[in-house]
């Protein structure tokens, strides 16, 4: 199965307070460091493990910049046969709906039988799988949290939903699946396995490899763009409780019995 | 006839054994690269100093006697087999008798043999009857088949030992019967009572005896020589080479690879041990020594929580792959995973690389290079647990297993007592002394009272002291030992070249680890000190002192807790006693388990981040030793140490009753300047 | 201005919260707009919902096919393709339907998308600006939308105040599916195992997040809930580690519950966490984090660390039995 998958490289921000800049045209992003968006690699990982299965190859696949090569080798230090990069000034600016057609023209030059996203980003909408199915005209499923390879037709595959409950379904090949996290235990990837693809080549394609005019994609095409970043303004909030450790208890424990909490 | 029988005897019994010898060589030839034949002197010595110190250790004191004296009663009576068995050829007159020196010989024999009979006599009862508890074989690994194995084994040591005595004291039978003079025997040996027993036989009577017992003792002797590369009696041979190129530096690790070099190591084709033929020769030599004594297993802090681990079994189940990979019969299989197959992944990431096993093994089989290497093979293969990958992925992005901003490392400087200071040498400046701080000391809210109070030490004793501040990252101690070897050097690379840019001529260290990685893995460092040593130093010239402690500490009973990586791995274990007892008022107890048989904390480093498998923490097992030798207060020497305790006091219940302090609070409590 | 849809998710014959929620988001970005509801399925459930959704629309479509019986996403959104006008501005809640069904479905109406909207700051001609959360909700940014072309929205849910109104007094338009062959077909639902206690009927939860640290200190939690005659309940860090079971998950992929009081322990107070929390209890957050937004949606609050203070706590209510 020739399998691809779309990932992103997204500030990690797992441990650190975001803080936007003093202008709100961007977050702080000089103490930040970078990572493969964690539901990409659960795709990724997922992808590897369907090619282990059943044979094939694994590419992945990110609009970005020179930097976002660092998570193209990540990925291919994981597994992935192939990276490509797809870097254009003309990509900046893009709302979804352009990084899909971006990703679309992407899909297009290759011959794909499975198409992988993460289901969402902490920067993003959960929105390009979707879209992207929609423009290649592929049936698709979102939330993604199993799959099943029935035959080289089609897949069994489960979307995590409300009340932690799992819809199966069965979906036709090709298909776009966007990958929710807990599909699998993503393995390691030392700094030895990256060491190891540092020097494969990473073919780069731009808008006019791609055929993209600059109607579809980039800031003029885009029908959503964001203004600004802003710390959202804190409401009232709680009414916190003071004092020693022992008033608070005792304070707590007044309003428990009120509210009828302690039973 | 006597002797050609006596010749096929010995040529069958010498050619099976060099057939089964060759076998078991076989997976040694094809085994990694092994340590180097260096320090020739230091290794003599150990091969003299370890086996008669380890064995008898405290709770050990009779087994380990008696198998010492097993031992010298083998090896005084090695000439007198060898005569033995000559004999067979020159019609069984043990020869050299003539002279006064083989006489003598001979009556040192009777008492050995004498009492290798009465020392097999007691390991066998011990074995069959006493059973003492660690030699019990979990369910989990199959049918005990160590019990009956070892009775079989001493009761055939002690049958040829038996047998010797008829053999000889049917001999001296005869010669009394015919009138002739025998040696002198001395009294009430075994052959004494043999010769007596039989005295009453006609010469040709005890003549044939000694013929029929002799065969048999023939064949005796050559069963068992045949019995030892079979089962634990191996380490009679391998033990002593397994002593002999044990690793001489505590604490430290093996490389990746013996003979290449840390820059070349990014180019090997694979990493660790993946599969049985990726153990060093020397590895794979401590299989086959494995005495299964099970001392290991009975202080390793894992196994004593019910983590999936048991250091006997890495050596038992490596052995047995190798005796069942690379048969008597049949072809070798080579190349299959150890993960998966005889090893578990759980089993692997339970250890907390405490080194209590190794520092009991009498025959000083190395379990922690093993387990390090076993994890590297794990770490190349990605087969990491998800609740390691965050703290490696943050410690290679950052250099904290948190993620935290470098620029966050030096913020606990902020809390610094009014009139103390240290220098941030990130700015350029420079200091004599480097605090190097960690990052555990560094970010955790709690551990950062540490780095306070170590600065406090520092500035007591009028210290020009500073810290790398943002340019310091993590020591990467267990980054090596989980196995990511690359990240390990990334990051000593870098604090190696701060170090040394910083100009500093000594490092002061409040956490083991971080001790311990400086002294061990990194190079051309610095003296490099645990604030417990420093703290003595400055106490012993005057530079600081204590003053007595406060009314309402003085009735505690405070206790040291030996961190694994200053106590075992840097055997630091008198400096922070020392430093205690110079406290006025200080009333001090030791727990039974202390100094090299501490009982480790939980873990440190990566281990705080891992899940195990357990049944209980190790830190609530050892508050509970604490609580025994009658302490109120135990006393860390490791940031790590007291996470873990500070977490098992409230776990065990023991909050009011029991709390913990680390030893640089202490100092920092009690001092004032000299 | 174009016209205004909103997609009303239903189950069991009774529509979701989010049905009487985006009433008030489409007014947000037109107070004068008229909105259609949509509701798809097919029998007596169908009909259930959409007369009960017409309590509260001035019109409803009804779209009923057996192949809606279940709500596919691709069927879904072949049906409203056969029905929606090229410009129409259709609203849905961003649940994980939501999240199936509209950023394919822009693509096909060629109309603009915007997902997980919180709030809607004004519009400016065929521009609407909205609010968003990025980075787990610790930075917002405001968002313009050309809805000129029509938009597909999906909305928080929980966000905007449900009309409770029930005035509208709406008329039922049947419509037809039309052609919904579609490649990916629904076969069944596996449902969650139910553990021992169902945390959705309980009065108390005493509720633990990530700030528990290790598995072994969830003791001290189990003692309070005893300790308060109150039931345990987690948020999804503590699942995904196998503390505890799914089944005691609070959230948007987790369980809703419907408590009086829900004393949130060391829980940060993500939406998809405060999503599983309905029925407006009383909520008391504790977290050694002044900064956790847990403390922007309790109603009360104590910065501690819930190691110390939870044991603390269980023994003074203990004492004072």
């Amino acid at each position: 199965m020739e399998i691809l998958v779309c990932v992103k490289r997204v500030p990690d921000t797992s441990e650190n307070e975001i803080e936007v800049n003093s202008d709100g045209t961007d977050i702080e992003r000089d103490d930040l460091v970078y990572s493969v968006n964690e539901w990409d690699n659960y795709a990724v990982e997922e992808a590897i493990q369907i090619k282990d299965k059943v044979g094939g190859s694994v590419t992945v696949v990110t609009v970005g910049d020179e930097e976002s090569e660092e998570v193209l080798r990540r990925e291919m230090a994981m597994g992935a046969d192939n990276g490509i990069l797809l870097e254009d000034d003309a990509f900046e600016g893009s709302d979804g709906k352009g990084i899909a057609a971006i990703l679309k023209a992407a899909v297009e030059k290759g011959n794909y039988d499975l198409i992988l996203t993460g289901a969402q980003a902490d920067d993003g909408a959960a929105q390009v799988g979707g879209m992207l199915a929609a423009m290649l005209d592929l049936p698709y499923a979102s939330l993604v949290n199993f799959i099943d390879v029935s035959d080289d037709k089609k897949l069994k595959v489960g979307r995590e939903i409300e009340g932690g409950n799992q819809e199966m379904n069965e979906i036709e090949l090709p298909c776009v699946l966007s990958i929710q996290t807990g599909i699998n235990e993503p393995r390691y990837v030392g700094i030895r396995g990256i060491r190891k693809v540092a020097s494969v080549e990473i073919p780069t394609h731009g808008a006019s490899d791609l055929g993209l005019g600059a109607d579809a994609v980039g800031a003029g095409a885009a029908k959503v763009k964001r203004l600004d970043y802003f710390v959202p303004e804190l409401g009232e909030g709680a009414e916190m409780l003071e004092g020693s450790t022992e008033e608070k208890v005792a304070k707590l424990i007044e309003l428990l019995k009120a509210k009828g909490g302690i039973k | 006839m006597k002797a050609i029988l006596a010749l096929i005897i010995v040529a069958a019994g010498v050619a099976a054994f060099v057939y089964v010898l060759a076998k078991r060589m076989a997976p040694l030839f094809r085994a990694a690269q092994g340590p180097q034949l260096d320090r020739i002197g230091e290794r003599l010595f150990a091969l003299y100093h370890f086996p008669h110190h380890r064995m008898p250790r405290p709770g050990y004191e009779t087994i380990g006697y008696t198998h010492i004296t097993i031992i010298l009663s083998l090896v005084a009576l090695s000439i007198h087999v060898l005569m033995l068995i000559y004999s067979g050829f020159t019609g069984l007159e043990m020869p050299g008798t003539e002279w006064t020196i083989g006489v003598v010989y001979s009556v040192i024999a009777d008492i050995a043999l004498t009492v290798l009979l009465a020392a097999c006599i007691f390991a066998a009862v011990r074995r069959g009857y006493a059973r003492p508890a660690r030699y019990e074989v979990p369910e989990k690994y199959g049918k005990d088949k160590s019990r009956p194995m070892a009775i079989l084994l001493i009761s055939v040591l002690g049958a040829i030992a038996l047998l010797d005595m008829i053999f000889l004291g049917s001999a001296a039978a005869a010669a009394q019967a015919a009138g002739e003079t025998y040696r002198y025997i001395l009294p009430l040996t075994g052959t004494w009572f043999a010769a007596f027993i039989m005295s009453g036989l006609s010469a040709s009577a005890a003549g044939t005896v000694n013929t029929l017992v002799y065969f048999i003792l023939l064949i005796g002797i050559f069963v068992f020589i045949n019995l030892v590369p079979f089962d634990r009696l191996f380490h009679m041979l391998t033990g002593p080479a397994t002593v002999f190129f044990k690793k001489l530096d505590k604490g430290s690790v093996k490389p990746v690879q013996w003979g290449v070099d840390d820059e070349k190591v990014a180019d090997l084709e694979s990493f660790g041990v993946k599969t049985f033929e990726d153990f060093t020769w020397k590895h794979i030599l401590d299989f086959y020594s494995c005495a299964d004594c099970g001392r290991c297993s009975e202080h390793c802090p894992a196994n004593a929580v019910g983590r999936p681990l048991s250091p006997r079994f890495i050596s038992l189940k490596g052995r047995n792959y190798a005796f069942s990979h690379y048969p008597l019969k049949g072809p070798m299989v080579k190349g299959e995973p150890l993960i998966g197959g005889i090893y578990e992944e759980d089993e692997i990431w339970s250890c907390t690389t405490c080194g209590a096993c190794e520092e009991e093994c009498p025959v000083t089989i190395e379990y922690i290079d093993k387990i390090v290497d076993l994890r590297r093979g794990m770490v190349d293969e990605g087969m990491v647990p998800q609740s390691l990958q965050k703290p490696l992925n943050a410690l290679g992005k950052r250099g904290n297993p948190w993620g935290k901003m470098e620029k966050k490392r030096a913020e606990w400087t902020k809390d610094l007592p009014e009139d103390v200071k240290i220098k941030d040498l990130s700015g350029g400046d420079t200091a004599e002394t480097l605090y190097f701080v960690d990052s555990i000391t560094s970010y955790d809210d709690r551990m950062a009272d540490l780095a306070r109070a170590t600065t406090t030490v520092l500035s007591a004793a009028g210290t020009d002291a500073g810290i790398l501040g943002k340019n310091e990252k993590d020591s990467a101690n267990e980054v090596r030992r989980f196995g990511e070897e690359m990240l390990f050097q990334e990051l000593r690379n870098h604090n190696t070249d701060m170090i040394l840019e910083s100009g500093a001529t000594n490092i002061v260290t409040s956490d083991p680890h971080a001790l311990n990685a400086l002294k061990k893995d990194y190079k051309d460092m610095p003296p490099v000190e645990h604030i417990s040593e420093f703290t003595l130093r400055q106490l012993k010239s005057n530079a600081i002192a204590f003053k007595p402690l406060d009314d309402s500490e003085k009735d505690k009973i405070y206790t040291f807790h030996d961190p694994c990586y200053l106590g075992r791995h840097n055997e630091i274990y008198d400096a922070p006693r020392e430093v205690m007892d110079a406290i006025p008022g200080l009333k001090r107890v030791d727990m039974d388990r202390c100094r090299d048989r501490s009982f480790c904390c939980g873990g440190g480093g990566l281990m705080l981040f891992y899940e195990p498998e357990e049944e209980q923490r190790m830190g609530v097992l050892r508050v509970e030793m604490a609580k025994e030798a009658g302490a109120t207060v135990i006393v860390t020497g490791c940031p790590f140490c007291l996470v873990n305790m500070e977490d098992a006091i409230k776990v065990a219940g023991l909050e009011g009753q029991m709390e913990a302090i680390d030893l640089s609070e202490l100092i920092a409590r009690q001092v004032q300047k000299g | 201005m174009a016209q205004f849809f909103a997609y009303i998710v239903h189950k069991n014959g009774a529509a979701d919260d989010s049905a009487l929620e985006l009433i008030n988001a489409a007014k947000k970005i037109d107070p004068s707009a008229a909105v259609t509801a949509i509701v798809t399925g097919s029998g007596a459930d169908l009909d259930k919902v959409a007369d009960e959704v017409a309590a509260s629309y001035p019109e409803v479509w009804k779209i009923s096919n057996d192949a809606l019986a279940y709500p596919n996403a691709e069927v879904v959104r072949k049906a409203l393709l056969n029905n929606l006008p090229s410009d129409a501005v259709i609203l849905m809640p961003h649940d994980t339907f939501g999240m199936d069904l509209a950023p394919g479905l822009s693509i096909k109406l060629d109309s603009a998308f915007v997902s997980d909207v919180a709030d809607f700051e004004g519009v400016d001609g065929t521009d609407i600006k909205v609010i968003r959360q990025e980075f787990s909700g610790q930075v917002s940014t405001h968002v313009k939308v050309d809805m000129s072309g029509g938009a597909v929205i999906t909305v928080r849910p929980g966000v905007f105040q449900p009309d409770e109104s029930k005035s509208a007094g709406g008329s039922v338009t049947d419509k037809d599916a039309g052609d919904v062959s579609a490649k990916r077909k629904y076969l069944e639902v596996l449902v969650a195992e139910v553990g021992d206690v169902d945390i959705t009927k309980s009065e108390v939860l005493v509720s633990v997040g990530r700030g528990i640290e290790d598995q072994d200190n969830l003791e001290i939690i189990h003692e309070l809930a005893e300790a308060m005659g109150a039931d345990v309940a987690c948020s999804r860090p503590i699942v995904d580690a196998k503390w505890l079971e799914k089944s005691r998950q609070v959230g948007t992929s987790g369980l809703t519950v419907k408590p009086k009081v829900y004393l949130a322990l060391g829980i940060s107070g993500s939406f998809q966490h405060m999503g599983g929390i309905k029925g407006n209890p009383f909520i008391i957050a504790i977290n050694k984090n002044p900064k956790a937004p847990i403390f922007q949606l309790a109603d009360v609050g104590i910065e501690e660390d819930i190691l110390e203070f939870v044991p603390e706590l269980t023994e003074a209510i203990n004492e004072a039995k």
